[in-house]
C-alpha cells in the first residue's frame, strides 16, 4: 500500500515535471542579429515558466512572413502569433474571423491588461478609434535625420547644430556641396518619410476618415497643396544638388555611409546599421519641417511591425499567448529590446527605465525617436495611416516619385494621378472586404 | 503524365478559377465576378504599358543574346588554340543564378559605388539608372542577355559543328567571300537552331528574368522595367490582390502560348531542316 502510494506520488511528480509544455508558434521576419535577439527573448520567456514554450520561427522578409501566414491560415495551419508590417494592418484588421484582437484575447484569457501603460503614439497605430488594441506593437521606428558631423566641420557648419527646418537643410546643403560633397541630402523610404510622415508631421491629412481609421470608405488626400509643394521642392532641389534620389526602400543608405551626401532621412532603426558602416561620426536629430506651416512640427508616425494573434486555436494555447504578450510588455524586457535594436519602446515604463540607466546620455541621439513621436498629442492626421492595399499604394508612390524626380511630370500631376489610382485600389479593397 | 497534371495543369487551372473571383487574402469572402478582373486590367493604362515593356524587353534580350552568341560561336569555331578555355569562359555565366547576375550588374553600374558608372561619368555621361528609364531598361537588357548568351552559344556551337565543312568549302571554291558564305550557306543551315533559340529566349525573357528585375530595378524607375511577370509578383505577393494577379498570370500564360504558336506557324516555314 505504502509502496503504491509512493509510486503514485512519483507518477504525479514526473507528470508535472516532464509534461510537455504547450507549444506556441511565433512567425517573424527578423533575420541576422535581430533574429538572434528575438530568439533570446523567447528563450528567456520559456525559462521563466514551464507551462508554455514559444517557438520563434524566421519566415523571411515582411512580405514572406505575411504571405506565409495567410497561406497557412488558408490551409488551416496558422501560427498562433504572426508578425505583420505596419502597412498590412488594414488587411489584417479587415480579416475578421482570421484574427483575434489583442483586447479580446486578454479579456478571454483573463490576463491582467492595462492599455494605458502603452505609449499612445505607438499603440495608436494598431488601435481602433474607440481605443481597443488590435495587435501588439513589436518593433516600431520613426524617421529621423542623420547628419555627418565631420562633413559639417569641413563645410564650416556647427556639428552640434543640425538643421531644424527644410529651408535650413537647403542652406546647409549648399555649403556642403561647396565643400566638395556630391549632394546635400538624400532619403530612404520616400513614401513613408516624405509623404506619410510628412503629412503627420505637418498635421495635414493623408486620407479622409481619420487617415482610414474611421472605416473602409476612405479616400486619399495626399495631393494637398503642402504635399505637392514639398515633393516639387525636392524635385527642384536636384538641380542644385541639394537633394539626390537614392532609390527605393533604403537602397540609398550607401549614399550616406560612403559620404556622397552628408544628411540623410532614414528610420531610427537604421542607427545600428550606420554605426557599423559609417567610418565617421554622425549625429541624429528630428525630422525637418516647414516653419511657415502653423502647428508644425506635430508628431511623426511609426513604421515597423506588430504581432497579430491568429484565430482557430485552443483556449489554453491562447492563455500562453496572452502570458507571452504580458512578458513582452514588461519594462525590463522592453527596455532591453529598445536599447539593443534601436526600435521604440512600447511602454512609458520602458522609456523611464532606459533613461534612468543613463542609456540616452551614453548614446546621444537614441532618444530622438521617442521624443519625436511624443512631441504633441496625436491628432486624427498623426495617429497613423490605415488603408487597404497599402503595400501596392507605396509601390505606386515610388513609381510616382521617380516620374516626378525625373521631370516627366510635375508634383501636382504625379500626385493627382497617384490619388486617382490609389482610390481605385481602395474601392477594390472595400469591395472584397465587405 | 501525372507529373504534368500535378505540376502544370492543376496550378494553371487554379489560376484560371481564381482569376474569375475577387477575394480577400484570407479567403474569408469571395465574389464571382466573371471577367471583371480582366476588363479592369485592360482598362488600366499601367497594365497595357507593362505588356508593351515586356515585348520590348523580350525583343531586345532575345535579339542581343542571339546576335552576340552567334558572333561568339562563329569566332570560336575559328579559334585554333585555347578553344576549351575560350568556350568555358563564355559558358560559365549560364551557371550563375539570375539574382546573382542581378547583384553583379547592379554593383558594376550602381551610381554610387559602381566601377562602370564611374567610367561612364568620366566619359561625360550622367549615369543614374535609378531615375533614367532608358538607362534602367538598357541595364536590365544587358544583364538578362548576358546570362542567355552562354546558353545560345552552346547551341550555336553544336549547330555549327553539324554543318558539313564540304559545303562551306565548296562555296569558297565558287568564289563566295566570308560574308556571303555566312549568309547563304551557314545561316540558312543554322536556322533550326536559331528558331529553337528564338522560342527559348522569348520564354526566358518573359519568365525567368524575374530575379534580375527584382534585384536591379524592382520595375522602376516609374514603370520603365515593370515586365508582366514582375507585375504579377508585385500585385499578388506584395499587394495580396489575388484576383487581379491571377488574371494577370492567365494573360501571361496566353501570351506565351500564342507567341510560341505564332513562331511555330510563321517562322518554322522558313526553317530548312
Amino acid at each position: 500500500m505504502k509502496r503504491n502510494l509512493v509510486c503514485l506520488v512519483f507518477f504525479f511528480v514526473t507528470m508535472i515535471v516532464f509534461s510537455a509544455p504547450i507549444e506556441i508558434e511565433f512567425w517573424h521576419a527578423h533575420g541576422g542579429r535581430l533574429g538572434e535577439i528575438v530568439a533570446s527573448i523567447c528563450e528567456n520567456f520559456n525559462k521563466s515558466q514551464s507551462e508554455y514554450k514559444v517557438n520563434a520561427i524566421y519566415k523571411g522578409s515582411y512580405y514572406d512572413t505575411m504571405t506565409a501566414g495567410i497561406a497557412a491560415f488558408r490551409a488551416g495551419k496558422a501560427p498562433h502569433i504572426l508578425q505583420v508590417y505596419e502597412v498590412g494592418t488594414a488587411t489584417m484588421m479587415a480579416a475578421r474571423g482570421a484574427i483575434k484582437p489583442v483586447y479580446q484575447l486578454m479579456t478571454e484569457t483573463r490576463e491582467p491588461f492595462d492599455p494605458s501603460v502603452y505609449l499612445p503614439a505607438v499603440t495608436g497605430y494598431y488601435t481602433t478609434p474607440d481605443g481597443r488594441m488590435l495587435s501588439l506593437p513589436f518593433n516600431s521606428s520613426t524617421p529621423v535625420l542623420y547628419f555627418n558631423k565631420e562633413a559639417f566641420k569641413k563645410a564650416g557648419l556647427d556639428p552640434n547644430k543640425p538643421p531644424k527646418t527644410w529651408p535650413e537643410v537647403a542652406e546647409y546643403a549648399r555649403k556642403l556641396v561647396q565643400a566638395g560633397y556630391k549632394a546635400g541630402f538624400s532619403t530612404a523610404w520616400m513614401s513613408w518619410i516624405h509623404l506619410e510622415n510628412f503629412s503627420a508631421w505637418h498635421n495635414v491629412p493623408f486620407g479622409t476618415l481619420e487617415n482610414g481609421f474611421g472605416g473602409l470608405g476612405t479616400e486619399f488626400t495626399f495631393n494637398g497643396p503642402l504635399q505637392v509643394r514639398h515633393i516639387q521642392q525636392l524635385s527642384d532641389w536636384q538641380k542644385e544638388n541639394i537633394f539626390r534620389y537614392g532609390g527605393r526602400t533604403n537602397k540609398g543608405n550607401v549614399l550616406f555611409s560612403s559620404e556622397e551626401v552628408a544628411m540623410y532621412t532614414e528610420s531610427s532603426a537604421g542607427y545600428a546599421g550606420f554605426k557599423s558602416t559609417c567610418k565617421f561620426e554622425f549625429g541624429v536629430s528630428m525630422l525637418p519641417y516647414w516653419p511657415d506651416v502653423p502647428g508644425a512640427p506635430q508628431n511623426t508616425i511609426i513604421g515597423g511591425a506588430s504581432l497579430w494573434v491568429m484565430e482557430g486555436r485552443k483556449s489554453e494555447e491562447y492563455r500562453g499567448v496572452a502570458r507571452f504578450f504580458s512578458y513582452l510588455s514588461k519594462p525590463d524586457v522592453q527596455a532591453n529590446w529598445h536599447q539593443l535594436t534601436g526600435y521604440l519602446p512600447i511602454t512609458k515604463a520602458a522609456y523611464d527605465v532606459t533613461k534612468r540607466q543613463g542609456f540616452y546620455e551614453k548614446n546621444p541621439g537614441t532618444d530622438i525617436s521617442v521624443l519625436q513621436i511624443n512631441l504633441k498629442t496625436p491628432t486624427s492626421n498623426s495617429k497613423g495611416i490605415r488603408f487597404g492595399y497599402m503595400p501596392q499604394v507605396r509601390e505606386l508612390l515610388d513609381e510616382t516619385f521617380e516620374d516626378i524626380l525625373a521631370g516627366k511630370v510635375t508634383a501636382k500631376q504625379g500626385l493627382d494621378a497617384a490619388v486617382r489610382k490609389g482610390n481605385e485600389l481602395l474601392r477594390q479593397f472595400e469591395r472584397v472586404n465587405r | 503524365m501525372i507529373i504534368i497534371v500535378v505540376f502544370f495543369f492543376w496550378p494553371a487551372g487554379q489560376a484560371l478559377v481564381q482569376s474569375l473571383f475577387m477575394q480577400d487574402p484570407f479567403g474569408l469572402s469571395q465574389e464571382f465576378v466573371w471577367f471583371e478582373n480582366f476588363t479592369n486590367l485592360f482598362k488600366n493604362p499601367e497594365y497595357l504599358n507593362s505588356i508593351l515593356v515586356s515585348f520590348q524587353f523580350s525583343f531586345f534580350v532575345a535579339g542581343t543574346a542571339l546576335i552576340l552568341s552567334l558572333f561568339f560561336a562563329m569566332s570560336a569555331s575559328h579559334v585554333k588554340r585555347g578553344e576549351l578555355f575560350y568556350k568555358t569562359m563564355i559558358i560559365w555565366p549560364y551557371a550563375v543564378a539570375p539574382v546573382v547576375a542581378g547583384v553583379l550588374w547592379m554593383f558594376l553600374f550602381n551610381p554610387t559605388v559602381g566601377i562602370i558608372s564611374w567610367l561612364l561619368r568620366q566619359m561625360g555621361i550622367n549615369w543614374n539608372y535609378l531615375l533614367n528609364p532608358t538607362q534602367a531598361f538598357i541595364l536590365v537588357v544587358i544583364s538578362a542577355s548576358w546570362k542567355q548568351i552562354s546558353y545560345n552559344f552552346l547551341f550555336f556551337i553544336a549547330g555549327l559543328q553539324n554543318i558539313p565543312m564540304t559545303l562551306v568549302e565548296a562555296a569558297a571554291i565558287d568564289g563566295a567571300g566570308p560574308t556571303r558564305r555566312f549568309w547563304q550557306v551557314i545561316f540558312p543551315l543554322l536556322s533550326p537552331t536559331t528558331f529553337y533559340l528564338i522560342v527559348m529566349n522569348s520564354i526566358y525573357s518573359f519568365f525567368e528574368t524575374f530575379g534580375i528585375i527584382h534585384q536591379i530595378t524592382q520595375g522602376g524607375p516609374g514603370q520603365a522595367t515593370n515586365i508582366l511577370v514582375y507585375k504579377v509578383y508585385k500585385d499578388g505577393y506584395l499587394g495580396l490582390n489575388l484576383g487581379s494577379s491571377a488574371a494577370q498570370s492567365v494573360i501571361l500564360m496566353c501570351i506565351v502560348i500564342v507567341l510560341t504558336m505564332l513562331q511555330f506557324r510563321f517562322v518554322e516555314r522558313r526553317v530548312e531542316y
